[in-house]
C-alpha cells in the first residue's frame, strides 16, 4: 500500500509548552489511522496542523509526497472535536450551504443515504441528539467526497450505542477506499477501527504498530487483577503493575502457574480476574498511568 | 463564479438565521417604534409658553410691540432664513421694521395669535400700518427632526452589534473554525456578512420609515432616493466598523465593552437627541469623526431642508471614506481562530 501522509519531525510550541515534540510516521492508503493518548498528548494539534489549520514550529508534512498547500487541502475532509454550525439551519440546509463551498461534491442523496439522514432532514441541526448531529458533521466531511478523511475524537460523548452505529458508519466510509485518520482516547474505538496506531503522551510518540502488533510486542499471555489488600503488607510492585488504587495487574504467560505461586504465599485469591490484554493495558504499561488519571490531573 | 456560489450560500444561512431567530427579529422593529410612539406622546402638546417672533431691521428707538412680555423676539439678518423658520414653523411672526411688513405661516394657530397681538397694539397705538405678507409650510415638530436621529440609532446598534457579535459569536462557538476548513476565504465571508446586515438593517429601516410615517406623516422636503442612498452608505460605515471590532477577539464580554464604547459617543455627540449647534467647539471635532454624525445631519438635511447628495457632498465623502479605511483594516485584521490556546 503506497504512503498518503508523511510527517517529519513534527513539533508544536507554545510559549512554554511543547505541545508536540519531534513527531513522525506515516499513513498507508486505504487505511484507519488511530492517533491515541490522552487530553493534551497534543493529538488535537498534530491532526490540526495535518489540516493546514494550526502551523507547525519544525518538521514537515507530506500529502501524496507533495508538501501540503492549498491544492492538497482539498482533498481532505475535516470532523472537528468541537465545532458549531449556523444556527436556525435545518439538516438539509447545512449540507446544501457547505455542498456551495466546493467545485467537486458528492451528491446529497447518497451521501444522506450512507449517514441516514433522511428522516432529519427538515430537523433544526440544534435540535439533533448527540448521534444524529455527529452524522451530519461526519456528512459534511464527506461533502467534498475527499480522499483523506481526519476524524477528531468523533465519538467522545456519545452513548454505547451510538458510538457503536458511528463506528459501523466508518468502517462504511472506509470500504469506499478512504484514508481516515482518527484521535481517539477510547482504546476499544482504536482497537475495533484502526489498522495502524500511535500512541502519544505529553507530545511524544511512546508506541506505534497495529493494535494486534503492539500487544503481542508487549503482552504474552493474560493479566491477572488481583485486589491490593490481597498482599497484605506487601509492596504491589514486587507483583506487577498497580492499576488504581486498588488493584494490581500481574502479567502472566502461564496463568495456572502464577495462581499456584500466588497460594503457595497464601495469598487470597478473592476478587481476582483473568483478562487477555488490551491497548488501555498497554498504555498503563508504558506510562506507569492510567488514561483516566493522566485526565484528571489535566482537568485539575 | 465559486465566489458567488460560496457568497450566495452564506449570505442565504445568515439572512435564514436572522429572519428565524424570531425574539431577535421582533425586538429589532420593536424598539425604534416604541421610542418614536412614547416621542410623540411626550411631545404632543406644544410645550412652548411664549410666541417667538423674528425681527429684521430691528428699530433704533424702542417700539412697543417689541416691549410685550412673554414673547421672545429674535433678530434676523437674512430674510431668507427668517422665512424658511417661518415656513417650518418655528417663528410664530417675522417683522420688517424698515419695510413694515410682517410674514405669517397661514396654518399656524400661533402665527395667527402672534399676528392679533402685533395688529392690537400698534392700531391701538395709531403707530404704524402694517403690511402683511403669507407664507406657507408644514410644521415641523420634535418628531420629525428626531426620526433621523432614532432611525439612526437603530441602524447604528444594529449594524455595530449585528455583526460585531455575530462574528465573535461564530469564532467563540467554532463556527469560524469549521468554515475556515472549506475553500470559503475571508473574503468571501466577511463580503456574505456585510451584505447580510445591510440588506437586513435596509428593510426593516424602511418597514419602520414607512409604517411611522403612515402614521405620524413625516415632514420631507427632500428626495426619498436621496435619503435611501444616505442610508445605504451610512449603515455600510457603521457595519465596516463593527467589522473591525469584532476582527480577532472571541470574547463576547470584550467585544460588548468595545461595541458600547464606540456607540455611546455617539448616542450622544451624533445629534440624535438634540442639536450640536451651538455646543463647544471640541464636541461638534469629535461628533466630525463618527460615522452616525454624518449619516443622522444628512438624513437630517435631506428630510427638513430639501437637501440633495451634491449639497450633502462632505458628508457622503467622510461615510465612504470611514467604511474604505474600517473595511481594509477589518480584512486585514480578521482571523477565523480564537485568542489562541
Amino acid at each position: 500500500m503506497s504512503v498518503v501522509i508523511k510527517v517529519e519531525s513534527l513539533t508544536k510550541q507554545y510559549k512554554e509548552l511543547t505541545a508536540v515534540d519531534g513527531i513522525s510516521f506515516s499513513v498507508k492508503q486505504g487505511t484507519c489511522f488511530g492517533l491515541l493518548g490522552p487530553n493534551g498528548a497534543g493529538k488535537t494539534t498534530t491532526i490540526e496542523m495535518m489540516e493546514g489549520l494550526v502551523k507547525s514550529s519544525s518538521g514537515s508534512i507530506y500529502f501524496f509526497d507533495e508538501p501540503i498547500n492549498k491544492r492538497t487541502l482539498t482533498d481532505i475532509g475535516i470532523q472537528f472535536q468541537h465545532t458549531a454550525l449556523q444556527d436556525y439551519l435545518t439538516v438539509e440546509e447545512t449540507l446544501d450551504m457547505f455542498s456551495a463551498f466546493y467545485p467537486k461534491v458528492t451528491d446529497k442523496q447518497t451521501l444522506m443515504d450512507l449517514c441516514d439522514l433522511h428522516d432529519i432532514a427538515d430537523r433544526d441541526h440544534k435540535k439533533l441528539s448527540g448521534g444524529q448531529k455527529q452524522r451530519l458533521l461526519l456528512a459534511l466531511a464527506l461533502i467534498n467526497d475527499p480522499k483523506i478523511l481526519f476524524l477528531d475524537e468523533p465519538t467522545t460523548g456519545l452513548d454505547p450505542h451510538a458510538r457503536r452505529n458511528f463506528w459501523d458508519l466508518i468502517n462504511k466510509v472506509k470500504q469506499q477506499g478512504k484514508t481516515i485518520v482518527l484521535t481517539t482516547h477510547y482504546m476499544d474505538e482504536a482497537e475495533y477501527l484502526c489498522d495502524d496506531i500511535v500512541i502519544m503522551d505529553k507530545g511524544k510518540i511512546i508506541a506505534q504498530n497495529s493494535p494486534q502488533g503492539l500487544l503481542s510486542e508487549h503482552f504474552s499471555g493474560a493479566i491477572i487483577r488481583l485486589p491490593i489488600k490481597n498482599l497484605k503488607d506487601e509492596k504491589p510492585e514486587k507483583y506487577g503493575r498497580q492499576f488504581g488504587e486498588s488493584h494490581v495487574d500481574i502479567d502472566a504467560e502461564d496463568v495456572e502457574k502464577v495462581i499456584s505461586e500466588l497460594l503457595a504465599k497464601k495469598i487470597s485469591l478473592e476478587g481476582l480476574q483473568v483478562k487477555s490484554a488490551n491497548l488501555d493495558d498497554l498504555f498503563i504499561k508504558l506510562t506507569g498511568h492510567q488514561l483516566s488519571e493522566t485526565e484528571q490531573e489535566e482537568q485539575a | 463564479m465559486l465566489f458567488f456560489k460560496r457568497f450566495s450560500a452564506i449570505l442565504k444561512a445568515r439572512n435564514l438565521e436572522f429572519v428565524r431567530d424570531k425574539s431577535s427579529l421582533a425586538w429589532s422593529i420593536a424598539f425604534p417604534v416604541l421610542l418614536l410612539v412614547g416621542f410623540s406622546i411626550v411631545f404632543s402638546g406644544d410645550g412652548k409658553d411664549i410666541y417667538k417672533v423674528g425681527v429684521l431691521n430691528t428699530p433704533t428707538k424702542d417700539a412697543v410691540f417689541l416691549q410685550t412680555k412673554y414673547i421672545e423676539f429674535v433678530d434676523y439678518q437674512d430674510t431668507e432664513l427668517a422665512l424658511s423658520k417661518i415656513r417650518q414653523h418655528k417663528l410664530d411672526l417675522l417683522l420688517d421694521y424698515r419695510l413694515s411688513l410682517y410674514w405669517i405661516n397661514d396654518t399656524s394657530p400661533n402665527g395667527y395669535m402672534a399676528e392679533r397681538l402685533l395688529l392690537s397694539q400698534e392700531n391701538s397705538l395709531q403707530q404704524k400700518e402694517w403690511i402683511k405678507q403669507t407664507v406657507t409650510g408644514k410644521q415641523i415638530r420634535y418628531i420629525d427632526w428626531v426620526l433621523p436621529g432614532i432611525l439612526g440609532m437603530n441602524m447604528m446598534f444594529s449594524c455595530l452589534f449585528g455583526v460585531g457579535y455575530v462574528i465573535v459569536r461564530y469564532r467563540k462557538s467554532m463556527v469560524l473554525k469549521r468554515l475556515n476548513a472549506t475553500p470559503v476565504s475571508a473574503l468571501e465571508f466577511l463580503s456574505a456578512q456585510i451584505v447580510s446586515r445591510l440588506f437586513i438593517v435596509m428593510c426593516i429601516s424602511t418597514s419602520i420609515f414607512i409604517g411611522c410615517d403612515l402614521i405620524f406623516d413625516f415632514y420631507m422636503l427632500g428626495s426619498y432616493f436621496d435619503l435611501l442612498i444616505i442610508a445605504i452608505l451610512g449603515a455600510m460605515s457603521l457595519i465596516s466598523l463593527g467589522l473591525v471590532i469584532a476582527a480577532r477577539s472571541q470574547s463576547e464580554e470584550l467585544t460588548g465593552g468595545l461595541l458600547n464604547m464606540a456607540s455611546w459617543p455617539m448616542m450622544i455627540f451624533s445629534g440624535v437627541w438634540f442639536s450640536l449647534e451651538g455646543s463647544p467647539e471640541i464636541i461638534q471635532q469629535m461628533a466630525y469623526w463618527l460615522p452616525l454624525t454624518h449619516l443622522v445631519e444628512s438624513a437630517r438635511a435631506i428630510m427638513t431642508e430639501g437637501a440633495n447628495l451634491y449639497d450633502l457632498r462632505e458628508n457622503i465623502a467622510i461615510m465612504i471614506t470611514m467604511t474604505a479605511a474600517f473595511l481594509g483594516l477589518g480584512t486585514v485584521m480578521f482571523r477565523w481562530d480564537g485568542d489562541g490556546r
